[in-house]
């Protein structure tokens, strides 16, 4: 057991996986010589050498297409994309080939690459550097989509990413990167399965569904929660494709409500499939519609603006309020035609 | 490089470039052969009854080709990608290859498909829609044909730079036409191949159009002119010769071989037919350039050679024809028979490992055919 931030844990892992599978390549812009704009590939190149882990050229497309490549060859390819704005020139090679070669090829082939990309803001950055572009690839069929929302989930899921025959999109939550915790390096064998869903809190009253950034924020609003008296069940979701319908079900047939928080935009979003999915599987157990606490659905703002944004603690509180009828009205999390017909205002 | 030739059918086809790059060609239209030089010295080799077999192969391609598009109009086959007219630049460059050489096809490569010993049969299941593949490319070397226009050219590059990182030797080839040029991916590809000096070849086989677009909407320069900017060698060679384009692709591997880096060919060519069955190439195609091209065409001029020979070439056609008649009739029989109707089949290969949600989906999926599929009713009237 060692206290390490996320980003430590993160270049532990790969760290691990580099030493472990000479299979394993880690690709991307800045990663080798500097150790990654964020420092999370820190001494991996003077450790494994430029063969093993890969400065590139500025291009993310060719990034993805090239690690297609190296797939082919036997590699298993860790890329790394800067930042998650600049994820969009690489969405062909991820969505039309990263997702399909499996099935295009019968099984034949399979792409066992794992593309990290930094997620989220609230980093005071500019446009473009705090983008939450999860529900894109959760909507691609032939990718699996994890984000760790705690240091030792970063380690584990990573290397259970890249241990994967299947792609795998691993969103780290940046503004996390720095954040230390507990951590045991030896412990994948314990570790829950990538597509698992854990309780991070238990609770009666509501079921908060996080991840990545949130699991944090939500942990301080359950435990802002508890002290008027509500138990709020913290699921962190770590799988985002597939989801773990099975925990967060469970949870909310206890609890009877539900609040889904994320940093992405509302529509079309992740908590948009699992209300659906809560909805259709947990009917007769709701006492409360499913309330989404999210970013608006809006470009990423300028920086200054970005705290209206991105969901904090008190935002979900109002949400978990909203969940347990107090707040009837007022809600933020209400949808709007509702808040207007009751009078409320904002 | 030796340049044999230089003609100016370039410069018929692009009127604004001002120079057009050289090109090289080793046998004429009108079938004579350059044999001095070392580009003729590459293919030396091939003596008549080589090029022959040559011939053979392309003959046969070109009946694959004609009887896709027949299967497709029976309704046999979803659609098909006519390659007729490319039959030099795809078995001369075929004919180069080794087995260590990964290569990553386009949608119109039947020719070096067919090479790879792929049946023409497996070729159609994807173009009947029984499937989105249809080989497996590691025992065939060989790559699921590419859809998007260019992506393929950046996987090419990742095996070879995979070959620089595991130092085990073997090529990659990238085939990539005119249209792909365009493309970004087709341009990073070249930065990237560069940057690590990775062991890929290029193989353009400019066909003067994508779908109804002329080379020139592409690009206002020769299209072997731009590799040069990235760094990487480019040869222009006359894509109807097939030796030419086998001298071309043979100095290029041999050049990977030695460490050279890069390289890139551009084959001229011309896609005689339409884009796919779903084309309709009056409406963009000038027909006097199309009757010159057809005096261009890569199988008349090696009959015209070998018959300046001495050969009978009346009973190497025959014999040829007879050949690509019994494939034809061949892949007729395997496509008409393919069927794929195993529901099961659209859920299998989407993940390698078990996944929640769809595994939730087959089963549902599964259980709901079973209880709507109608049950049989035997002739006495009895369920079964």
């Amino acid at each position: 057991m060692s206290t390490l931030t996320l980003a430590k844990s993160i270049n532990a892992a790969l760290d691990e996986a580099l030493s472990a599978d000479e299979r394993v390549v880690i690709m991307g812009e800045d990663i080798g010589r500097l150790g990654g704009v964020f420092r999370v590939t820190d001494g991996l190149q003077a450790k494994h050498g430029e063969r093993r882990v890969v400065d590139t050229p500025l291009a993310e497309s060719g990034i993805v297409g090239t690690a297609v490549g190296l797939t082919y060859r036997g590699f298993r390819p860790v890329v790394e994309i800067q930042f998650d704005g600049f994820v969009f020139p690489a969405f062909d090679q991820i969505v039309a080939q990263v997702a399909k070669l499996g099935y295009r090829t019968d099984g034949r082939h399979r792409v066992p690459m794992v593309i990290r990309i930094p997620f989220g803001g609230k980093l005071g950055s500019p446009e473009h550097h705090s983008e939450s572009p999860e529900s894109y690839f959760l909507h691609t069929p032939g990718l699996r989509v994890v984000s760790p929302g705690t240091p030792q989930d970063a380690h584990d899921l990573l290397l259970q990413a890249i241990a994967s025959d299947d792609p795998v999109v691993y969103l780290e939550p940046k503004r996390r990167y720095y954040e230390s915790a507990q951590v045991r390096l030896d412990a994948l064998a314990e570790a829950p399965g990538m597509g698992r869903a854990v309780v991070r809190s238990a609770g009666d009253d509501v079921t908060l569904v996080a991840y990545g950034p949130l699991v944090r924020t939500a942990m301080e609003a359950a435990a802002s929660a508890a002290e008027d008296g509500i138990g709020v069940e913290v699921v962190d979701l770590r799988s985002l494709s597939p989801m773990d319908y099975d925990t967060v079900c469970a949870s909310v047939r206890r609890t009877g409500r539900l609040v889904v928080a994320h940093e992405a935009s509302r529509t079309g979003g992740l908590g948009a499939e699992l209300s659906a999915v809560v909805t259709e599987r947990c009917f007769e157990y709701l006492e409360h519609a499913p309330v989404r606490v999210t970013g608006f659905d809006i470009p990423y703002p300028p920086a200054q603006l970005e705290e209206h944004h991105v969901p904090d603690r008190d935002r979900i509180l109002d949400g978990i309020d909203h969940a347990l009828g107090r707040l009837d009205g007022i809600g933020l999390s209400a949808p709007a035609e509702t808040a207007r017909v009751e009078g409320g205002a904002l | 490089m030796a340049l044999a030739h230089s003609d100016n059918h370039a410069e018929a086809l692009h009127p604004d470039d001002a120079s057009p790059a050289p090109t090289l060609r080793l046998l004429t239209v009108e079938g004579e052969r350059t044999t001095r030089g070392e580009d003729a010295d590459r293919v030396a080799d091939i003596d008549d009854a080589a090029l022959a077999e040559l011939y053979t192969k392309m003959v046969v391609l070109r009946r694959i080709d004609a009887e896709g598009t027949a299967l497709q109009r029976q309704g046999q086959l979803a659609l098909w990608a006519p390659c007729t007219g490319q039959e030099a630049a795809q078995i001369g460059a075929a004919q180069a290859f080794r087995d260590t050489d990964f290569l990553f096809p386009t949608y119109r490569d039947h020719g070096v498909i067919h090479s790879r010993g792929v049946a023409p049969a497996e070729v159609m299941r994807q173009w009947r829609g029984a499937s989105h593949g249809g080989w497996d490319p590691h025992v065939k070397s060989l790559a699921p044909v590419q859809i998007i226009i260019g992506a393929q050219t950046l996987h090419a590059v990742g095996y070879a730079m995979g070959a620089v990182f595991d130092g085990r030797g073997g090529a990659a080839v990238a085939f990539l036409g005119d249209g792909a040029t365009s493309q970004g991916d087709a341009n990073e590809a070249m930065v990237f191949a560069a940057s690590y000096r990775a062991p890929v070849l290029f193989f353009l086989e400019n066909n003067q159009f994508a779908i109804s677009e002329p080379v020139t909407l592409q690009s206002r320069t020769p299209l072997v002119d731009r590799p040069r900017g990235f760094g990487i060698r480019s040869v222009r060679v006359d894509g109807n010769d097939v030796l030419a384009v086998l001298s071309a692709t043979r100095d290029a591997l041999a050049r990977i071989d030695a460490g050279e880096g890069p390289q890139y060919i551009e084959a001229v060519t011309y896609r005689r037919g339409a884009h796919t069955t779903a084309d309709d190439p009056t409406r963009y195609r000038d027909a006097e350039l199309a009757a010159w091209w057809e005096r261009q065409d890569p199988l008349a001029r090696v009959e015209a050679h070998l018959c300046s020979r001495g050969a009978d070439v009346d009973a190497l056609a025959a014999a040829a024809t007879g050949e690509a008649d019994g494939v034809a009739a061949e892949l007729r029989a395997a496509v008409v028979g393919m069927s794929e109707d195993d529901p099961e089949l659209l859920f299998t290969h989407v993940y390698a490992e078990p996944h929640a949600r769809l595994d939730e989906q087959r089963r549902d999926y599964l259980d709901y055919l079973a209880a709507t599929t109608p049950e049989t009713v035997t002739e006495g009237g009895a369920q079964a």
